[in-house]
């Protein structure tokens, strides 16, 4: 029966010639094909020479090694936790209501930079400061800030390029110097970006250090007004210069100090909020804001734990510097979009991988209880 | 007895939510692939790829209701017994994933305790404990079952275009965004046309 009502149907269409059909195919294979291109477009598979954040990955696996559960960069580190006590002067900047007066808890983790898990302490090493702030309402605010007053790269690009730079050489076991001066050749705002840094005294430790978001933000406050700001925390801790390099150091001196100093009393840093005026360049974190520029101090950071890798509940966080509250936005800083990027590669790769014993033991931080 | 009205095509409801979803899922995909490989992009990709997730989840469950709801069109007398079971497959296939797809992103993401935002304060309870191996294994379903979910809907686009320029038994038409009068669709198989809606699903996502 079905054949009967369906045979006049057939019958109406003429039969395709060889050359009608052949086009037809031709032309459902290249529907396909415009389906099937556009999606390589977009997974980048047409631009194998695009900086991508798993190319910036291996970056630092080539340079550091691959050293398994560990992170990619600021491999070596201690969580610690406390809470962060808010007095109430930045709720006319943001609505984020970590901001509101009232005490919040904070997980952090203090680390250096560099790909190496077993590296040892050295006093110029570039110390970091992760937090997430655990905000009321289940909302989350992380940022990842190191102890540098402005950043040594403006781009993604020139990061990548200068790690590249930085790698050491098999015959000397050193960077290349050549590669590293071509680099600077190209990057003027590096030069410039370093000489501020060696402007900045180095403090003896994590404790008196003071550490900076580098990259600008966009606080939004209740009216909806946005502003341009940078922040940083301010330790209340003396500060006192940093050792000489030259002189001999534990190889954990600046870790065993800091669990020492949290085990003796709670240590406090204030968060700082520096307001950007109009030509403040936001998408730029080599150059440093003018002097002068409004300060709020917003609260003060207590951080009275601490613990090892392996017992940490910072070890199984990503410090992504985009998790961000409502009432704090990205800047135009390229640098963020990528950070998040890399972070997020980061930590998967880490999170899939055998977890290897620290550098940092959790008997090492029992020893100063 | 009485045919219902439109019986040859999708409900106008199926319909909509068929185009809707097909043009969010192939963003969902694009936005998936372009953020995983973008520095400069991320950040925003990610931020539209969560909510988009979370609207094409509570999409396929409406979907689901409406399915249930509407009887479906039959299969053209043109589709062969295998044909029937590969589209049947197929479309089992694109419901499954588009439930499971965005359940493994939300439970990854719990699994490694990033915040699920929506928009502004406003975000999503964590759907597992926090632990990163977990995070791992799902984070790498999560790409595998996309891409069999893109492989799953060039095969789907490409047998409803051999149909449409190669048989050419207008089986477009049963999905057509607009509504199409029933001596249109010439080639129904009245063998099924008058039974009541089968158990099995259509060749349609």
């Amino acid at each position: 029966m079905a054949n009967d009502l369906t045979a006049p149907a057939e019958a109406d269409r003429p039969r395709l010639g060889k050359a009608s059909t052949l086009a037809r195919f031709a032309l459902i294979g290249f529907a396909l094909a415009a389906v099937a291109g556009t999606f390589a477009y977009f997974g980048g598979w047409l631009t194998p020479n695009e900086l991508t954040p798993a190319r910036l990955t291996d970056a630092f696996e080539q340079v550091d090694g691959v050293h398994s559960g560990f992170r990619r960069n600021h491999a070596k580190g201690v969580g610690v936790s406390g809470f962060f006590e808010s007095n109430g002067q930045g709720v006319r900047l943001s609505k984020a209501i970590v901001f509101q007066s009232g005490r919040v808890p904070v997980v952090g983790r203090f680390s250096l930079a560099g790909g190496e898990p077993y590296a040892a302490d050295r006093p110029d090493t570039v110390r970091g400061l992760g937090l997430q702030f655990s905000l009321p309402d289940g909302e989350l605010w992380r940022t990842a800030m190191i102890n540098l007053p402005v950043f040594p790269v403006r781009t993604p690009e020139a990061f990548y390029e200068r790690l590249i730079a930085s790698k050491p050489v098999p015959e000397t076991g050193k960077p290349d110097p050549a590669e590293m001066k071509a680099f600077l050749e190209r990057h003027p705002e590096t030069v410039q970006a370093i000489k501020v840094i060696k402007g900045h005294a180095v403090s003896s430790g994590f404790d008196n250090s003071t550490f900076h978001s580098l990259n600008a933000f966009r606080f939004v406050n209740s009216a909806g007004g946005a502003i341009p700001v940078r922040w940083l925390v301010m330790p209340e801790q003396p500060f006192e210069a940093a050792k000489d390099a030259s002189a001999p150091l534990d190889k954990n001196y600046l870790f065993d100090a800091l669990i020492a100093q949290i085990h003796r009393r709670p240590l406090r840093w204030r968060l700082i909020v520096i307001i950007g005026q109009p030509g403040d360049p936001t998408n730029d974190a080599t150059i440093p804001w003018p002097e002068g520029r409004e300060r709020v101090d917003v609260g003060t950071l207590t951080l009275d734990q601490v613990e090892a890798k392996e017992n940490s509940a910072a070890t199984d966080i990503n410090f992504d510097p985009l998790v961000l509250p409502a009432g704090i936005a990205p800047s135009n800083d390229p640098l963020l979009s990528a950070r998040s990027a890399v972070y997020s590669q980061s930590f998967t790769r880490r999170a899939g991988e055998t977890k290897q014993p620290s550098a940092i033991t959790p008997a090492d931080v029992r020893k100063g209880e | 007895m009485r045919m219902p009205t439109q019986r040859h095509q999708f409900a106008a409801s199926s319909r909509v939510l068929h185009w809707t979803m097909a043009a969010m899922i192939l963003t969902m995909l694009c936005i998936g692939v372009a953020m995983v490989a973008s520095l400069a992009n991320y950040h925003v990709l990610v931020s539209i790829h969560r909510p988009l997730g979370i609207a094409i989840l509570i999409l396929v469950v409406v979907r689901f209701v409406n399915r249930q709801l509407h009887p479906l069109p039959p299969f053209p007398a043109t589709m062969s017994r295998a044909e029937r079971l590969a589209a049947t497959a197929s479309e089992y296939t694109m419901y499954g994933l588009m439930f499971v797809l965005p359940l493994v992103g939300w439970g990854m993401l719990s699994a490694a305790r990033y915040p699920i935002v929506l928009y502004g304060s406003i975000h999503l309870p964590y759907i597992l404990p926090h632990n990163v191996m977990l995070y791992a294994v799902l984070r790498k379903a999560h790409t595998i079952l996309a891409y069999l979910f893109f492989l799953t809907i060039i095969a789907h686009f490409g047998a409803i275009l051999f149909h449409t320029l190669i048989v050419r038994d207008g089986i477009i038409k049963r999905m057509a965004p607009w509504n199409i009068r029933a001596q249109e669709t010439a080639t129904i198989d009245s063998s099924t046309a008058g039974s009541p809606a089968r158990g099995s699903p259509e060749s349609t996502p």
